[in-house]
């Protein structure tokens, strides 16, 4: 999932300070699962911001409202009908939601509610961490499972550097060197003839360096 | 026992402090609290075992909120005792009581009423 994090309060007030009439719009997907943009953060968020404005002598008008996703046509529709109602929209959806929301309602100003942070996953309760940076060209088949490009502080291909030292990253004493856990799971599945195999230069251009990316599938196209 | 305590406490009764969430604390000030405060089991006595927890860690979180919106994190606080320690809770409702006395009512609750006065 992507993962996201609350921008402090105090920095969504600012930008939305001189608007009367404000959506604060969540996303069902993604930023509910980690806590940061769902229908509990609306609820909290608009609730603080009605209770800072009146306390300023202002009765703002802080509506609530979350779609099932702001990543799709189809869920965004839903609000056309009252999106005139309000002056702007804080969106609490990942950078996603906030650009296609912005994108689709293009004279209503869109202000993001969190900060989007990575695709990771849910370590433990209140613990995420990054697994995946969209490179393009997957090999997760040659390396165990386990990502270089994300878990490696310098997405090296043939691993470890020097800066591994008992398993740790010599940017950070608590991370966990990508590539010694790349070693550790293939000596657990006896594949470690993998590891002899030296990996090829990368094609980047299917990464950022490429440019904003685009899929086409016609085969699904309407 | 028959214990008396102050009249200007609500009891909102919960299955267990573990259901309460930011955001009862967050409506409870909306509507006008003076304050809140969540009375739990004792530590290490949650029936599920971290409901209590849960609770005082969401306390906190309110309290942060609070203080950043100006209404004051002081006005929220998380009270522990077993279901038999009647004196306890009886004086955990008087400090509240005490405390909220002092802090005056809810700005928001002023506020509301001087925007309906313009």
């Amino acid at each position: 999932m992507i993962v996201a994090d609350k921008k402090p309060i105090e920095e969504i007030i600012e930008t939305i300070k001189d608007h009367q009439s404000i959506l604060v719009l969540g996303c069902n997907e993604c930023v509910t699962v980690c806590e940061a943009g769902g229908k509990k953060e609306v609820g909290i968020l608009a609730s603080a911001l009605r209770m800072h404005f009146l306390q300023q002598g202002r009765e703002v008008n802080i509506a609530e409202r979350t779609l099932e996703r702001q990543c799709d046509h189809e869920y965004l529709e839903e609000i056309r009908d009252i999106i005139d109602d309000y002056d702007a929209v804080v969106s609490i959806a990942c950078g996603v939601g906030v650009q296609f929301m912005a994108e689709k309602y293009q004279s209503k100003p869109i202000y993001p509610g969190v900060n989007t942070l990575f695709m990771g996953v849910t370590e433990a309760r209140g613990v995420w961490t990054e697994r995946c940076q969209g490179c393009g060209q997957c090999i997760l088949a040659s390396t165990g499972g386990i990502c270089p490009v994300s878990r490696c502080a310098k997405r090296i291909f043939n691993g470890p550097c020097g800066g591994s030292a008992s398993g740790k990253c010599e940017v950070d004493k608590e991370l966990e060197c990508g590539w010694q856990l790349i070693i550790d799971r293939l000596k657990a599945l006896g594949r470690m003839d993998d590891y002899e195999n030296i990996s090829p230069l990368k094609d980047w251009s299917t990464d950022r360096a490429g440019g904003p990316r685009k899929v086409v599938r016609e085969d699904v196209e309407l | 026992m028959r214990l008396s305590y102050p009249t200007s406490i609500k009891i909102i009764r919960v299955p267990c402090t573990g259901k309460v969430d930011i955001l009862h604390i967050m409506r409870s000030f909306e509507k006008g609290a003076d304050g809140v405060y969540v009375v739990g089991c004792r530590e290490g006595d949650c029936h599920y075992n971290s409901g209590n927890f849960r609770a005082r860690k969401r306390v906190e979180q309110a309290q942060q909120l609070l203080d950043t919106i100006g209404i004051g994190g002081h006005r929220v606080r998380m009270c522990n005792l077993s279901s038999s320690d009647g004196p306890l809770f009886v004086k955990y409702a008087q400090e509240m009581h005490e405390k909220i006395l002092e802090a005056g009512p809810n700005p928001i609750k002023l506020a509301k009423k001087k925007a309906k006065a313009a």
